[in-house]
């Protein structure tokens, strides 16, 4: 009993040190059940619980170690901070993660790790619990692994063929941020192995065309986090990075962890700041237009106007600044077109396409089908409501719809301005 | 006007389906209760014959892409309110038309098929999501729920596929029925179970410690100065809580 009691306590430290690690995807990986063992991906996550701050839990996701020889200042297991250090065995991670799986309490584990000795040495024994998990537990669920900044590429293949997704976290937006806060480190060190597994995936990947029975390599493909409101950079500069990841990384997923206030350290925000939770939800919006409605980062943010604004969303802000575009008429206009209607989403635009071809839509139709109407109205060319609503200026179609919205964070907005 | 009862199973309603052209039956209503009849109305207690089941499905399988005859079925299990006349007027709009009516959904007996269907969907999902394993003594993993719709046929081979070597039992108490996969195959099973009953003894010797461990896990994760409750709640809801390890008093 003695020896579980330091299992729950090693649990407890080395989940606490990962949680600011915001993935928690587990879908996008068909890994099936063969030969009857343990776990099938269907290619859908689930999320098996939330917790109170309202995000989802997945995977189990813990650190093999705290131990760290890096002294980065955003990071809570930095080497210099005075915290409880704990580190799990192979057979430990693997017991615990087969058993939560058993009783459907996860997808999956999530494993990353602090340095320990050497970035090798630590890849390593990711590797081996990875391998363990697959060949002596037969297990299909999901497996992310942190791809190790300096472990070698034989490694990270070797982790390729086991893991569902890798990832290397870019942390600081810009090379000057991480040079300030993390003095061990540089870009360098995230975008080789970044470059590696992405060359290696698309590799694998065309080897699979032609021999359907070469093995999955990381088959839900690399994602990236990027910590914002620990320093200076605007919503431009984060934005042209996703954009980088996106398109010349062939990246599945970047993240944005608002960072929280863990160090009394002065080149970070005082504790107690509040997490800037608008601007990273301003943020994952942007990157769903970059991603699902077929926006450019140059449309969302400018030279001139650097940051989302964190009143209203990305997609209002253009519509508000680009009034040329409206009044759309549903009944005629492309689906390209329609999903940039703010209040209307990628589905709801699908279900205006489809449903148009049986009978002419009218204001009426839209509320039922899952549209924002009251949003949305004030961009529609419907012949009668719309002529309500032409008279008016941009400014006071952005206060019509502030009226509508309320959120919790309202007053945060001051704060999270004036940061700096 | 006639009113048709079936034996609460799809392929009863499909062959009563089938009976109301067979025999041209105009202006029907489906009974969930039974038939009465009544001074305006013929009751007809439907058999359910699978071979005319299988051509009414079969029928609309053809006037339907897979994901519209899935929605009708799903909505089988919704349980909402007259869900087999819904799917009657459904299924007689889909064998009047010429064409394939599923993108429809201003209509309103498509809207509500589709309503009806998305529900069972999310309720499916969330059953993948909100069913906890507790381990036996005899090595069962065994887990109770309590669904808003009867999904448990819905989300039978999920579990199959994902725990192929182990033997589980997920009982539904709202329903007071189960499945239960024994290594080979999932079975329904009736049964009434006593909550109350069962204690400490019941359970695998480890059982307990692992249901701490991942309390202990739940609690770590959370990160405070993010607290949101309201959309803890909107994604946990609270009906569900009872039957999840992690919400659990006093283990």
């Amino acid at each position: 009993m003695l020896l579980s009691e330091r299992v729950m306590e090693k649990l407890e430290i080395l989940a606490d040190a990962a949680k600011y690690d915001v993935s928690c995807a587990s879908g996008q990986s068909k890994r099936e059940n063969k030969n009857k063992g343990i776990g099938n991906s269907s290619g859908f996550g689930i999320c098996h619980a939330y917790t109170e701050d309202g995000r989802c839990v997945s995977l189990l996701k813990i650190l093999l170690t705290n131990q760290c020889i890096f002294d980065c200042a955003y990071c809570v297991s930095r080497k210099s901070n005075d915290i409880k250090r704990a580190a799990f065995t192979v057979e430990e991670v693997v017991d615990i993660t087969i058993s939560f799986y058993r009783r459907n309490y996860i997808e999956g584990l999530f494993l990353s790790s602090g340095i320990f000795s050497n970035p090798d040495y630590t890849m390593e024994r990711l590797v081996r619990i990875a391998k363990k998990l697959r060949k002596e537990e037969n297990f299909n669920g999901y497996i992310h692994l942190k791809a190790i900044p300096g472990a070698s590429d034989e490694l990270i293949r070797e982790a390729g063929l086991y893991a569902d997704r890798l990832s290397v976290n870019v942390e600081m937006p810009t090379e000057q941020s991480l040079k300030l806060l993390a003095p061990d480190k540089n870009h360098q060190d995230v975008i080789r192995p970044m470059t590696f597994l992405k060359e290696e995936i698309a590799g694998r990947k065309e080897e699979k065309k032609i021999i359907k029975k070469a093995p999955l390599f990381a088959p839900a493909g690399q994602s990236t986090q990027m910590v914002i409101g620990a320093t200076k950079e605007t919503d431009l500069e984060i934005l042209a990075m996703t954009d980088y990841f996106y398109g010349k990384m062939n990246l599945r997923r970047v993240y944005y962890s608002g960072y929280v206030p863990i160090s009394t350290d002065n080149r970070l925000p005082a504790l107690g700041t509040p997490v800037p939770i608008i601007r990273e939800n301003r943020l994952y919006q942007a990157d769903w237009l970059l991603r699902f409605y077929g926006f450019k980062v140059t449309e969302l943010v400018g030279w001139d106007q650097p940051d989302l604004d964190l009143d209203i969303d990305p997609k209002l802000a253009w519509a508000l600044r680009n009034p040329e575009q409206f009044p759309v008429d549903i009944n005629t206009a492309d689906l390209e077109m329609i999903k940039r209607i703010p209040g209307i989403g990628v589905k709801s635009a699908q279900r205006i396409v489809q449903s148009r071809r049986y009978r002419r839509l009218q204001p009426e139709h839209l509320q039922p089908m899952g549209i924002a109407y009251n949003r949305a109205k004030y961009f529609l060319a419907f012949s009668t409501p719309f002529s309500l609503h032409k008279d008016l200026t941009q400014e006071q179609i952005k206060q019509q719809i502030l009226k509508l919205q309320q959120s919790k964070y309202e007053k945060n907005f001051s704060s999270q301005i004036t940061l700096f | 006007m006639t009113t048709l009862a079936c034996d609460g199973t799809f392929e009863g309603w499909l062959t009563a389906v089938f009976e109301i052209y067979e025999y041209r039956f105009t202006d029907v209503e489906f009974s969930s209760e039974g038939v009465s009849a009544n001074m305006f109305s013929t009751a007809r207690q439907v058999t359910t014959d699978l071979r005319k089941a299988e051509r009414v499905k079969k029928g609309l399988k053809q006037r339907l892409s897979q994901q519209g005859y899935q929605q009708l079925y799903h909505t089988f299990f919704s349980e909402i309110e007259n869900a087999e006349q819904q799917m009657w007027l459904f299924a007689q709009y889909v064998f009047a038309s010429k064409i394939n009516v599923e993108g429809d959904q201003r209509n309103p007996v498509v809207w509500n098929i589709l309503k009806a269907a998305q529900m069972v969907r999310r309720e499916s999902h969330r059953m993948k999501a909100f069913v906890r394993f507790q381990l036996t003594k005899d090595q069962i993993y065994y887990a109770v729920v309590e669904p808003d719709c009867d999904v448990l046929t819905l989300i039978a081979k999920h579990f199959s596929d994902r725990y192929a070597d182990q033997r589980w039992l997920i009982y539904d108490a709202k329903r007071k029925y189960g499945i239960y996969y024994d290594l080979n195959s999932v079975s329904v099973v009736e049964m009434t179970f006593n909550e109350s009953s069962g204690g400490v003894e019941i359970w695998d010797e480890k059982e307990l410690f692992f249901q701490k461990l991942w309390q202990r896990y739940f609690g770590s994760v959370n990160i405070k100065a993010r607290k949101n409750m309201k959309l803890h709640l909107q994604h946990m809801p609270k009906r569900y809580w009872r039957h999840l390890t992690e919400k659990k008093m006093g283990l």
